[in-house]
């Protein structure tokens, strides 16, 4: 044969699927895409012009390092600007510009390249940026949020159902219904100070009013479509699940992390999430989900390749243990929201957690 | 109807369109075969004949040195012209006897035996050790061996194997087709020899006209029976295809008579039956020459022994510039350094890629994506496996299951670091040898 000593030799197998590491980090950032386009429709272009800048941040500071460290330059590979934009995916549309410039900077250095790049860092890089982030600003991570038009923070909008005189009741609690986030409102009305600033049972029964209305149908559409306060990635819990079905119809995430996280939250909330003077309600659960960064988190961190656990039951402990935390730190923590820190120490569990469910061999008898 | 499978697996494109509609054709004879001396599990078969003998086909040019070996026959007739290292199918240089043609094709007489299936099993056994058979499917493990299980294990089931998971091959779907009645045969004599009271004849659903075929055949036998398996990729592997066909787990490290199975490949049953029948030892079998690169695709009945370019020659040669040869199916099959190389009992398929398909890019760090543990058929870690070989931590390896790895390459198919997990779990099984067979 006249080609023989070109032919290719190497080991089985000979085909490949076709998957890259470019292609899955690409596909990541697509599927976020609607979380932007919603977020740009709610806030205008300023969504963008912050989500951008993290990520751009992100590609330049890992670009830099991998050149001081001397290894190839691999920012094309996309997980670099994954991780950008998911820290500034976690501000609010009235932050500074310098904000996600930071957050980019601590997550691709602290939290991802100290540990040799992608595939060795510990914990989620983007979480890291956004706890950095939260303490050291965390009225600038926390004020000045900015509400959907046409809409309050908290989602509620029909304050005459709850109080025919709302204003007449109490200003504090007008504040709150009007311009904090829903699970804001929700923390604060399980605060015993703010009942009774407002004034005995009237205070009470104002509160189990809030708290219902919370959970109403009209509130939960505001928090589906995302007419609310928040994040810019987190505003539209629609936009965020269409993202999510892009992911799992091409088998980028795997169904186990996300449905025991999010399972784990829809029964420990609605068996200990609501509040003395309120019902618990099946509108519960769904609040608990639909609101915060919990989704964002469910679908798009606590399914971090590197991070998390390979084994399959691994996984579903990982999903509930966030799933837990995350409750925890809504329902009696000091925080209003708990997902990125429940998700940042579930990581730190992931290798005890891979270390003792590595499943048995086909065939192989439980001894 | 209902379709059968096991749990984990991929699924690589079945590539099976270049040939699953082409006939088997008829290579007659070579100008020259290489017999190599191991192609089977086992001890290398010793030479008996010399440099410049004349021998017949079927003529025994080689037997078994021991139980756990296989009889070698000519298979073609000519000269003995050299014994001495040749290039093997798996690509390693391997002691084989050459035989040159003399161009008269003069046979060993054959006997027919109408009555072969009422023959006591031992006849039947010895007529299939005299043959010379192995499994065909490619592990290559002697057949006489397979079919002698101890006394104290009783064989309820015989499985045959039509499932041809590996892409781009279609010999055995072929065979099923044009000799479903022999391999029928063939599994009846399986049976007799084990003493098995069941016969599953295993085959996946992209193959709808030999799982009609089969059925029709089966539906007047009631010990007989044909399972339909959803596509899944490695259905053909032992112990994937007895669960799926059984739902029995063969226990790991054990063998499938464990679980009261036999498994054998339906070319092997029809190798069975020539030697069952006619005392024909194993000297032809069918091999899918196919892919893109090939101008005729073609299932070809060639002489065990037939250069790789003599098959590439008959099927009217390549289209371009070839990039891989594959000597058996693209999953498991082993690339070819040249089309020199020959074909054994074992070899199913010759697949020829394109230099574009043969192309692979550089291993990536490992993300941990975990889509190597979702496709492991052995439900194994296998990045954790990579990882402790890379480390060298040999307690690792073999807790996330080196010892129990098939090779089967889904991991490496659908890694998207394109990491070379098989080799790394291979160079595993070389290093830790002594400490595996603990």
């Amino acid at each position: 044969m006249e080609n023989q000593n070109r032919l290719i030799v190497s080991p089985a197998p000979h085909v490949h699927e076709g998957t890259t590491v470019k292609n899955v980090m690409w596909n990541v950032v697509l599927a976020l895409v609607p979380a932007l386009i919603f977020a740009v429709y709610f806030w205008g272009i300023r969504a963008l012009t912050l989500s951008l800048t993290g990520a751009i941040t992100a590609v330049l500071v890992e670009a830099l390092i991998q050149k001081l460290r001397k290894v190839p330059i691999t920012v094309h590979d996309g997980s670099a600007f994954l991780t950008g934009l998911l820290v500034a995916f976690n501000i609010h549309v009235g932050a500074p510009l310098w904000l996600p410039m930071v957050g980019a900077v601590v997550a691709i250095s602290i939290g991802k390249q100290v540990f040799g790049g992608l595939g060795n860092n510990p914990v989620n890089p983007a979480l890291i940026g956004r706890a950095f982030l939260l303490a050291s600003w965390p009225t600038r991570m926390t004020a000045g949020w900015v509400a959907v038009r046409g809409h309050t923070m908290s989602g509620i909008n029909n304050f005459n159902k709850i109080a025919t005189n709302f204003q007449g009741v109490s200003q504090k609690a007008y504040d709150l219904v009007t311009s904090a986030t829903p699970l804001k409102v929700a923390q604060t009305l399980r605060d015993s100070t703010f009942v009774s600033e407002i004034n005995a049972e009237a205070g009470m029964d104002l509160a189990g009013r809030i708290f219902t209305g919370l959970t109403e149908m009209d509130t939960l559409k505001n928090l589906f479509w995302g007419n609310i306060g928040g994040c810019i990635g987190e505003v539209s819990a629609f936009a965020l699940l269409l993202g999510a079905a892009y992911l799992l119809y091409k088998n980028i995430i795997e169904w186990r992390i996300p449905l025991s996280y999010l399972g784990t939250v829809f029964i420990l909330s609605f068996a200990f999430g609501s509040i003395p003077g309120s019902e618990p309600s099946l509108m519960l659960p769904f609040f608990h989900i639909f609101s915060g960064g919990l989704l964002l988190g469910a679908f798009f961190m606590a399914t971090d390749y590197t991070t998390t656990p390979v084994t399959k039951n691994g996984r579903i402990i990982f999903g509930i243990g966030c799933g837990v935390l995350t409750i925890i730190i809504r329902l009696v923590g000091g925080y209003p929201e708990g997902v990125s820190y429940s998700i940042l120490l579930m990581n730190v569990f992931t290798p005890l957690i891979d270390m003792l469910t590595m499943p048995k061999a086909f065939g192989k008898v439980k001894r | 109807m209902r379709l059968e499978t096991f749990p984990g697996g991929t699924h690589p494109p079945d590539q099976k369109h270049f040939s699953c509609s082409v006939p088997i054709t008829e290579l007659p004879s070579a100008e020259k075969v290489v017999i190599h001396l191991s192609q089977h599990i086992g001890a290398p078969s010793t030479p008996v004949v010399k440099v410049g003998d004349e021998v017949k086909k079927g003529q025994l040019i080689a037997e078994a040195a021991g139980f756990v070996s296989l009889n070698q026959h000519a298979s073609i007739s000519g000269k003995i012209s050299k014994i001495g290292k040749f290039l093997h199918p798996t690509g390693i240089m391997s002691e084989a006897i050459e035989i040159t043609s003399d161009g008269k094709n003069e046979t060993i007489d054959f006997t027919d035996d109408e009555n072969f299936l009422s023959l006591d099993p031992e006849i039947l056994k010895e007529r299939i050790a005299k043959a010379g058979i192995c499994g065909m499917g490619g592990a290559g493990f002697p057949t006489h061996v397979k079919l002698s299980p101890p006394k104290e294990k009783s064989i309820n089931t015989v499985i045959l194997n039509g499932v041809e998971c590996e892409p781009y091959l279609t010999s055995d779907h072929r065979l099923m087709l044009e000799k479903a009645e022999e391999i029928i045969a063939g599994l009846k004599v399986i049976m007799k020899t084990v003493g098995a009271c069941r016969g599953i004849i295993g085959i996946e659903e992209n193959k709808p006209d030999a799982i009609d075929l089969m059925q029709k055949l089966c539906e007047k036998e009631k010990e007989l029976s044909v399972v339909a398996f959803r596509l899944q990729y490695p259905q053909g592997a032992e112990k994937q295809l007895i669960y799926a066909a059984t739902r029995r787990k063969v226990p790991a490290g054990g063998l499938p008579m464990e679980v009261g199975v036999v498994v054998q490949n339906v070319g092997t049953a029809y190798a069975i039956y020539e030697a069952a029948r006619y005392q024909k030892p194993l000297i032809d079998r069918v091999i899918s020459v196919t892919g893109s690169m090939i101008k005729t695709p073609k299932n070809l009945r060639a002489p065990i022994g037939t250069s790789f370019a003599a098959l590439v020659d008959f099927c009217d040669g390549l289209n371009g510039e070839l990039g891989k040869a594959i000597s058996g199916g693209p999953m498991m099959g082993f690339a070819l350094p040249s089309l020199e190389a020959t074909m054994g009992k074992g070899s199913s398929g010759l697949v020829l890629l394109s230099q574009k398909e043969a192309h692979s890019i550089e291993e990536h760090t490992c993300l941990r994506c975990a889509r190597c543990v979702d496709s492991c058929p052995m439900n194994l870690t296998p990045l954790s496996i990579v990882n402790a070989v890379k480390y060298d931590d040999v307690k690792m390896a073999i807790r996330a299951g080196l010892g129990d790895c098939i090779k089967c390459g889904s991991c490496a198919f659908v890694c998207p670091a394109h990491i070379r997990l098989v080799q790394w779990i291979d160079t595993g099984k070389i290093r830790y040898a002594a400490e595996l067979r603990k």
